[in-house]
């Protein structure tokens, strides 16, 4: 079956919500990863302040990738949220508490410890599920009648374990090469320093769960197109090669260049994926077109994706221009 | 009632929608609200009412922000549990419901942000219509979670391919039959919950001296506000009572605790109904206004539980006193706003403590009227989700086991507890401290992050020390 034009445009709509919100959310989650690596109650304001602006419009596009899946690929939606029970509670819970965190823990002294650790552990959680999300799927998530016909913890298990560690490692990257480039002084020092140390340290899980994936993981993965599509390969390269420009440029002191790179390593990540899994949308069992709604449902649903995404797009653009810069210390 | 998935889900979903429900209903009522209260400054140029507005405006903003949080819990709810309903449905619920989140996006995206920061960069008539803008887009908004909840009860505009229910026809579903009356019953549910919030807060005031001059405002005008509307409302919940008795005969039997099919029907007023032995206990009623109610005359047979299979009729408990508590507390809001202008126009409004103090204590009607009016209609909607369509039982995710709801129900009201307590004190401390000045937003704050503006509650109370320096 093939898909049609309105299946692929909600796909490609769905897979640049994923990009964005990937790369937006993934930098103030990995803020607030970092943020429990240091006591330095300046340094913590500091940070905070580097994300004020964007952190919670950066979570809109997880909201739009939830509702597109639902609208345009009910099945993928329904087999995805039923696999991934509990990491999405749990990540629904490290968002609320980071979320509130974030807003209350100015307003409270004797309280505060517990906002900072909420805002330190909520967003590690989520990291870390989301990770383990994409490891779980990597694997392959069975399906049977339309619906999830595995087991609740099949996600608990050495690969996606691996990479929900890597994930959190990623965005702690990101999120060092954030408030490089969005600070002066002494938290850019200290931002600085992490970035080699972080980059090893995903270079390392990346290592280890590839090590996993052609041992006793060997089966599962194979499942994946990335054999047969050798050009695929070119991603994982570029990948590599981003990590070594994220320390190149970390070295060189180019303030702005570090997340830049973190970003193309995600992005080349992000289509070694996509490699793997076309045409599946739950790999490697229900393809993009056997998920599509149908047409009369994508058609009606088409209006509000050509008005609305734009918008939020065009809204986004401004926000980062409005509080481009250093300029900006927040609070202060 | 077994403590399996589809109970606990049902549990599950019942917990976070109510939480989630006051804030957008509150919202709504707020938007419309914040939008006549400036255009009444815009007309009378009185500029009492901007610091009128200034205040709600602070509480719009932390009430929207709830919403949002609560609403992305909602974003998720359906495909964790209720896989089989999402894969059978998903294809005219999903776009419903991606319609409504695109649409809070789209406020949140324009004119949101001009009603929040932008006071002093646009000409007083452009922020009016950035207020109203708002207002309808929240209005807006509901409509599509009326429109697809309405579809719930009498679904129409479909057809059934391979055992999938898809859309047919998008404009039925849209405009059903009884999207016109529900949607706006909801809408002025809404506008009474905070008309009677509003009243309440000036009731507060005056009764503790504080803020007289805004206190009045907000009494003269929640008081007067309710006073038009609450008969208005009275209507639409007579005509929402006819489509459930022309569409839903079950779940308007089970309403009027009606077990055996009755000519002339007496109109049960208050009993406890006794679902295992189908019979009312101490029932109050009064003979043939069943009748009258249901069907206009004094003779008319009406059915009762009796005519309906045993698996297809719905629970009686909790809709027979949903219905009960909801049109009380319509009867008590109608009592308080027309014995306020009563007392208005006698000029002894707020010289009247007692009758402050029963104003202050109204202020949960609405939201108790529309959690109990919501329940009516979803328990009364049993033993099916999607009306003659789909059964409850058959559509909860299949790979669920009770110790996942389990752990997933204990861990909303564990959040839920902590968030939500958290939230409502800040919306008392703003309501508490009343309107002292503009919203002032702290540096950072975007129309996207709207409960930064709760800061104000802190800074008012002094707690708003380090960490800002």
């Amino acid at each position: 079956m093939e898909a049609t034009n309105l299946a692929v445009f909600w796909a490609g709509v769905i897979a640049l919500s994923i990009i964005m919100y990937v790369i937006l959310d993934g930098f103030d989650l990995g803020v607030g990863i970092l943020f429990g690596f240091t006591r330095d109650s300046t340094n913590r304001v500091q940070m905070l302040n580097t994300i004020a602006p964007f952190w919670d419009g950066n979570e809109t596009w997880l909201v739009i990738i939830g509702a597109s899946l639902f609208a345009a690929f009910p099945a993928v939606y329904a087999v995805f949220l039923g696999a991934f029970y509990i990491p999405v509670l749990l990540m629904l819970f490290g968002l609320i508490f980071r979320g509130i965190a974030f807003e209350f823990r100015q307003r409270s002294e004797r309280t505060r410890w517990l906002w900072d650790w909420g805002f330190f552990t909520g967003s590690t959680v989520v990291a870390f599920v989301q990770g383990a999300a994409i490891g779980a799927m990597m694997r392959g998530i069975p399906v049977a009648g339309g619906h999830f016909a595995g087991h609740t913890f099949d996600w608990v298990h050495p690969f996606p374990l691996l990479t929900g560690v890597g994930l959190a490692l990623g965005y702690a990257l990101l999120g060092a090469g954030w408030i490089v480039s969005k600070s002066e002084g002494e938290l850019r020092d200290w931002a600085y320093a992490r970035i080699p140390r972080l980059t090893i340290a995903v270079f390392v899980a990346l290592a280890l769960a590839f090590a996993v994936a052609i041992t006793f993981d060997a089966g599962a993965i194979a499942q994946s197109n990335l054999r047969a599509r050798g050009w695929g390969l070119a991603f994982p390269a570029i990948g590599v090669a981003a990590l070594i420009g994220v320390i190149v440029s970390a070295r060189a002191r180019r303030d702005s260049m570090p997340f830049l790179f973190t970003t193309l390593f995600f992005v080349a990540a992000y289509l070694t994926l996509g490699v793997m899994f076309w045409p599946y949308m739950v790999p490697y069992s229900v393809t993009v077109a056997n998920a599509a709604a149908p047409d009369a449902s994508l058609r009606f649903f088409f209006f509000g994706g050509v008005i609305v995404l734009p918008m939020i797009l065009i809204y986004t653009v401004g926000v980062y221009r409005v509080f481009r810069g250093k300029r900006h210390h927040g609070y202060s | 009632m077994d403590f399996d998935p589809v109970f606990l889900s049902r549990l599950q979903f019942a917990f976070v929608i109510s939480f989630h429900i006051i804030f957008p209903a509150f919202t709504i009522g707020l938007g419309a609200w914040l939008a006549t209260i400036e255009g009444a400054r815009l007309v009378t140029g009185n500029e009492l009412y901007r610091r009128v507005f200034d205040f709600w405006l602070k509480i719009f903003a932390l009430s929207f922000g709830m919403g949002v949080v609560t609403g992305v819990v909602m974003a998720f709810q359906f495909g964790t549990n209720w896989g089989v309903l999402v894969e059978k449905t998903g294809s005219i619920q999903g776009p419903l419901l991606g319609y409504e989140s695109f649409t809070a996006f789209m406020l949140e995206a324009s004119f949101f942000g001009v009603m929040l920061l932008g006071r002093n960069r646009v000409s007083p008539r452009f922020f009016f219509f950035a207020c109203c803008m708002v207002s309808l887009g929240t209005m807006f908004s509901s409509f599509w979670i009326l429109a697809n909840n309405s579809w719930m009860q009498v679904p129409v505009g479909h057809t059934i391919v391979d055992g999938k229910i898809i859309p047919a026809d998008w404009w039925a579903i849209v405009t059903g039959p009884v999207m016109m009356v529900r949607w706006p019953h909801m809408l002025l549910a809404a506008f009474l919950t905070t008309g009677m919030c509003v009243a309440a807060t000036g009731a507060w005031y005056t009764l503790r001296n504080i803020h007289r001059a805004e206190a009045r405002v907000m009494l003269h005008w929640g008081l007067g506000f309710v006073a038009v509307v609450i008969p208005i409302q009275l209507f639409f919940g007579h005509l929402t009572g006819l489509y459930v008795l022309k569409h839903q005969p079950a779940k308007f039997a089970a309403i009027e605790a009606r077990w055996k099919n009755e000519q002339p029907a007496s109109e049960v007023l208050i009993a406890i109904p006794d679902s295992k032995a189908e019979k009312n206990l101490f029932a109050i009623s009064i003979p043939k206004l069943g009748s009258m109610i249901a069907s206009g005359n004094w003779t008319s047979a009406e059915v009762g539980l009796e005519s309906f299979p045993r698996e297809d009729r719905p629970p009686v408990v909790i809709p027979f006193f949903g219905f009960r508590l909801m049109v009380g507390m319509g009867l008590i809001m109608l009592a308080v706003s027309w014995f306020g202008n009563f007392l208005r126009f006698r000029g002894r409004l707020e010289t009247t403590r007692w009758f402050l103090w029963g104003t202050f204590l109204a202020f949960p009607t609405g939201f108790i009227a529309i959690l109990t009016g919501w329940y009516t209609a979803e328990v009364g909607r049993q033993p099916w989700v999607v009306y003659g369509l789909l059964r409850t039982k058959d559509a909860v995710t299949p790979s669920l086991t009770t110790g996942d709801v389990l752990i997933s129900l204990s861990g909303y009201v564990l959040v839920y507890a902590v968030f939500i307590s958290f939230g409502t004190y800040y919306i008392y401390k703003l309501l508490r401290e009343g309107p002292t000045g503009p919203a002032v937003p702290i540096p950072g704050a975007t129309p996207n992050r709207p409960m930064a503006f709760a800061d104000d509650a802190a800074s008012a109370t002094g707690t708003n020390l380090a960490g800002k320096a």
